[in-house]
């Protein structure tokens, strides 16, 4: 163990009291072009915050981690120069260190649990995870394992997040991986989803061409339901196992009068022409948008904040938030949040749509709205919003979008007899398995609208039962903390592995 | 970066109706093989390209193919009939989108198709004959130098009824006209699968109630993805609002607000208006700049 070779303890005043910011461009610039707002750490940045790490025995940052990724040890090899190291350590757990760098809400998950937390800022974990991941990018590093084929078919429905996370696995366990997605590019949300200002399509594509390195196909085009079903995937086309993750899709809508007018969208619509299809840069590409100059988004999650930007970055000359609850309860990322307040995003908290009006030629002309105080707590443990009778007012709107939610998507459901849950989201067991054998699922389509790391957290999960289910050795296990446990292996055989064996043997 | 991507889908036929409407027949087996009545695909014809769905008007499972039926209309139809040659191909395709028609136990049934729903009917037309009922086709054009696959019509249906806005082919009328005298005709018919531009499908809803023969329209609103993920084509039917790419596109006509779907079809017309503009004056550009040059 590393542990050894520390230098003495470190101690809450030994280490720079001020979390190291990172570079940004300037609001009132950046509120008009589509280019990363967070321009991250340069190498001496990230020089002075890995030195906040206390290195302390507890790493509550890797339990508070979806994935478990090594914090403290790859903090360390920053520290020591060791880059390679750095990014060794986090790949070994996490492929996409660019992307979850930049969309995790660090701020409660790893940074929410750091022990410099409890005294100062904590340690920007985030931070110095995307700047290995850049680096990684511009040095053209990229660990590909000696893989062992296993001659196993793994089918995985979907190029998002979980997918991606899924194939790697399959693809490192030796297994054929080809990847389905319906768009003509891969990536899923990552794509059509998170705008370029958070989450540029090239660092996408980066990570993507690193999948492909590991040997994962890539078809894109392809319906899965539609063109084949999951059932034909299993007995028709020879996939020894299959992942589902479709994620959730279908967005919500609230069903009050007046969303059918025009100038009325779903943050998905505006996010997909915008971002996937281009239409920011109409008419050198073809799909068109017709940009609000009076937008109010409703919400104010993820998907409402990059809305909201985006349509400050389309050139809107006032842009509104609605949202039926107070900022602390907003389920924005803090980061988006304070970004959104600096580009000049108008919020109205506590305040909820009852009406969207029309201007007499079917367009929406402003939102009616009603004050919302908190009440008791709901069942997610949120004060609940309670309408204040004859609190209503009109916002001017000439664009609204809805940024409230999805539903799951019906597709599989319809085309497949895959058990769903009485919301319509696939049904799984703890191993998320299906009810179909050799089937699996995760992400959003099993746990409706979560996070990247999440959904990408359920995808190792969904492999890690995968390879159970194929009989194939879990790698994590074997190739993970060998040096680390030698007792925990007699004759050089894991202990894990005793007992083991291998239930199906491919063709 | 995949086979797909970089290949595309290949033209490998074309046939043009008209000045606007033309046909192409664009290789993908497994699409051919998977395709049923009343579904639709989403292509791309370029790298900047849009995505716009079009409904299947054919497919062919021995020859690998799928047949669609272009109206040339905006900038990206027009282009595709500039560009789309045999052997070029298209950047994307993707699909059979939608929940595919149900051909039920129907033993007489009306296929009525208006301009370019025409070509979407047929499969249906095809279906419903295959299952044994009595088809009855009703094609309506603006005129006879607009019509197209009358024979292979007249060789799927039991009966033919051609209308022309101005009387130059078949009878003079609209499709609804054709549907009158086909109900006064049949007193027994069961359903009707009406396809075309809304104002036609409403119509046909129209003429149908009365006599409450079951209806089916198939809808094409705007929409980006076609899977359900980005709401732009939702539509209003009864008293709920429905998606028309997955729990769509064939809809009870008697319960669509077709003025609800008109208007939302016009949701981009501004900037779908600047951009035929905008190509109109390239394609003269380049006609232009087509002619040989004298001096320089």
């Amino acid at each position: 163990m590393p542990g050894d070779a520390r230098p003495k303890k470190k101690t809450i005043r030994m280490i720079p009291q001020a979390r190291t910011p990172a570079h940004e461009q300037d609001p009132t610039e950046r509120a008009c072009n589509f280019d990363e707002v967070n321009l991250g750490y340069l190498v001496e940045d990230a020089q002075l915050e890995a030195e906040r790490c206390l290195m302390c025995p507890e790493q509550p940052c890797v339990a508070g981690c979806p994935v478990g990724i090594a914090i403290p040890d790859f903090i360390q090899r920053i520290t020591a120069r060791d880059y390679r190291g750095a990014y060794d350590v986090i790949t070994a757990t996490n492929l996409l260190p660019a992307v979850c760098g930049r969309v995790c809400p660090q701020e409660t998950q790893c940074e929410g649990s750091c022990t410099v937390g409890d005294t100062l800022e904590p340690v920007a974990i985030g931070r110095l995870e995307r700047w290995v991941g850049d680096l990684a990018i511009r040095e053209r590093w990229s660990n590909v394992p000696y893989i062992q084929p296993s001659g196993f078919k793994v089918g995985i429905v979907g190029s998002g997040p979980a997918g991606m996370a899924c194939a790697a696995d399959m693809a490192k366990a030796g297994c054929e991986v080809t990847v389905f997605e319906a768009f003509h590019e891969p990536g899923g949300v990552l794509k059509y989803g998170i705008p370029d200002f958070r989450l540029p399509n090239k660092v996408v594509d980066a990570e993507i061409s690193k999948l492909e390195a590991l040997g994962i196909r890539f078809e894109c085009n392809t319906l899965v339901g539609r063109l084949f079903t999951i059932e034909q995937m299993v007995e028709e086309m020879g996939f020894h196992a299959v992942f589902v993750g479709t994620g959730a899709g279908y967005p919500s809508f609230m069903g009050i009068p007046g969303e059918s007018l025009n100038g009325v969208l779903s943050a998905n619509e505006l996010l997909t022409r915008c971002n996937l299809m281009h239409a920011r840069e109409f008419p050198d590409y073809d799909t068109p948008l017709q940009p609000g100059q009076r937008v109010v988004v409703i919400g104010a999650g993820n998907t409402a904040m990059d809305a909201l930007r985006v349509s400050r970055r389309l050139g809107a000359e006032s842009v509104r938030c609605l949202y039926r609850r107070s900022r602390a309860e907003a389920p924005a990322r803090a980061e988006e949040l304070h970004h959104a307040e600096e580009e000049g995003i108008e919020f109205h908290w506590l305040a909820s749509p009852v009406e969207l009006l029309d201007d007499g030629k079917r367009n929406v002309c402003a939102v009616r709205c009603i004050r919302m105080t908190l009440g008791e707590p709901d069942a997610s443990g949120r004060r609940r919003p309670v309408p204040e009778a004859g609190s209503e007012f009109e916002i001017e709107a000439d664009m609204v979008v809805y940024a409230i939610g999805t539903n799951a998507n019906p597709i599989i459901g319809q085309t497949s007899k895959l058990k769903l849950d009485p919301r319509g989201y696939i049904a799984t067991d703890a191993s998320l398995a299906t009810s179909i054998p050799g089937v699996f699922a995760g992400g959003d389509i099993v746990t409706g609208a979560a996070t990247v790391i999440e959904a990408m957290g359920a995808g190792r999960r969904a492999a890690r039962a995968m390879k159970a289910f194929l009989g194939l050795r879990d790698t994590d296990h074997l190739y993970g903390d060998a040096a680390a446990e030698p007792r925990s292996r007699m004759f050089g055989i894991d202990r894990a592995e005793r007992g083991f064996a291998r239930v199906r043997v491919p063709r | 970066m995949n086979q797909a991507r970089v290949a595309g889908y290949e033209v490998v036929a074309r046939q043009d109706f008209s000045d606007v409407t033309f046909l192409l027949e664009v290789q993908h087996p497994q699409l051919a093989r998977a395709a049923r009545p009343g579904q639709f695909v989403i292509i791309m014809a370029s790298e900047h390209g849009e995505r716009i769905p079009l409904t299947i008007a054919d497919y062919d499972c021995a020859r690998g193919t799928v047949t669609l039926v272009i109206q040339a209309v905006g900038k990206t139809t027009r282009e595709m009939q500039r560009d789309c040659r045999v052997g070029t191909r298209l950047v994307a395709l993707v699909g059979p989108m939608g929940v595919p028609s149900h051909i039920g136990q129907a033993r007489k049934v009306l296929c009525v198709g208006g301009g370019l729903g025409v070509a979407p009917v047929y499969p249906q037309a095809r279906g419903y004959k295959e299952s044994g009922a009595y088809v009855i086709g009703i094609l309506g054009f603006r005129n006879r130098e607009l019509m197209f696959w009358e024979d292979k019509f007249r060789a799927t249906c039991d009966e033919l009824i051609v209308c022309t806005d101005d009387g130059s082919a078949g009878i003079k009328g609209l499709v609804t006209e054709g549907i009158r005298l086909a109900i006064t005709q049949h007193r027994d018919i069961d359903e009707c699968v009406a396809i075309g531009p809304p104002v036609m499908m409403k119509g046909c809803a129209e003429a149908t109630r009365s006599s409450g023969i079951r209806t089916i329209v198939s809808l094409n609103p705007v929409m980006v993805d076609g899977t359900g993920m980005c709401g732009g084509c939702r539509v209003k039917v009864g008293e709920t609002v429905r998606f028309a790419c997955v729990d769509g596109p064939d809809f009870d006509g008697h319960l669509v607000d077709f003025d609800d779907l008109m208007f939302r079809l016009q949701r981009y017309r501004a900037t779908e208006l600047a951009a035929t503009e905008r190509f109109n004056e390239s394609c003269r550009m380049r006609n232009l700049t087509a002619q040989p040059v004298v001096a320089e």
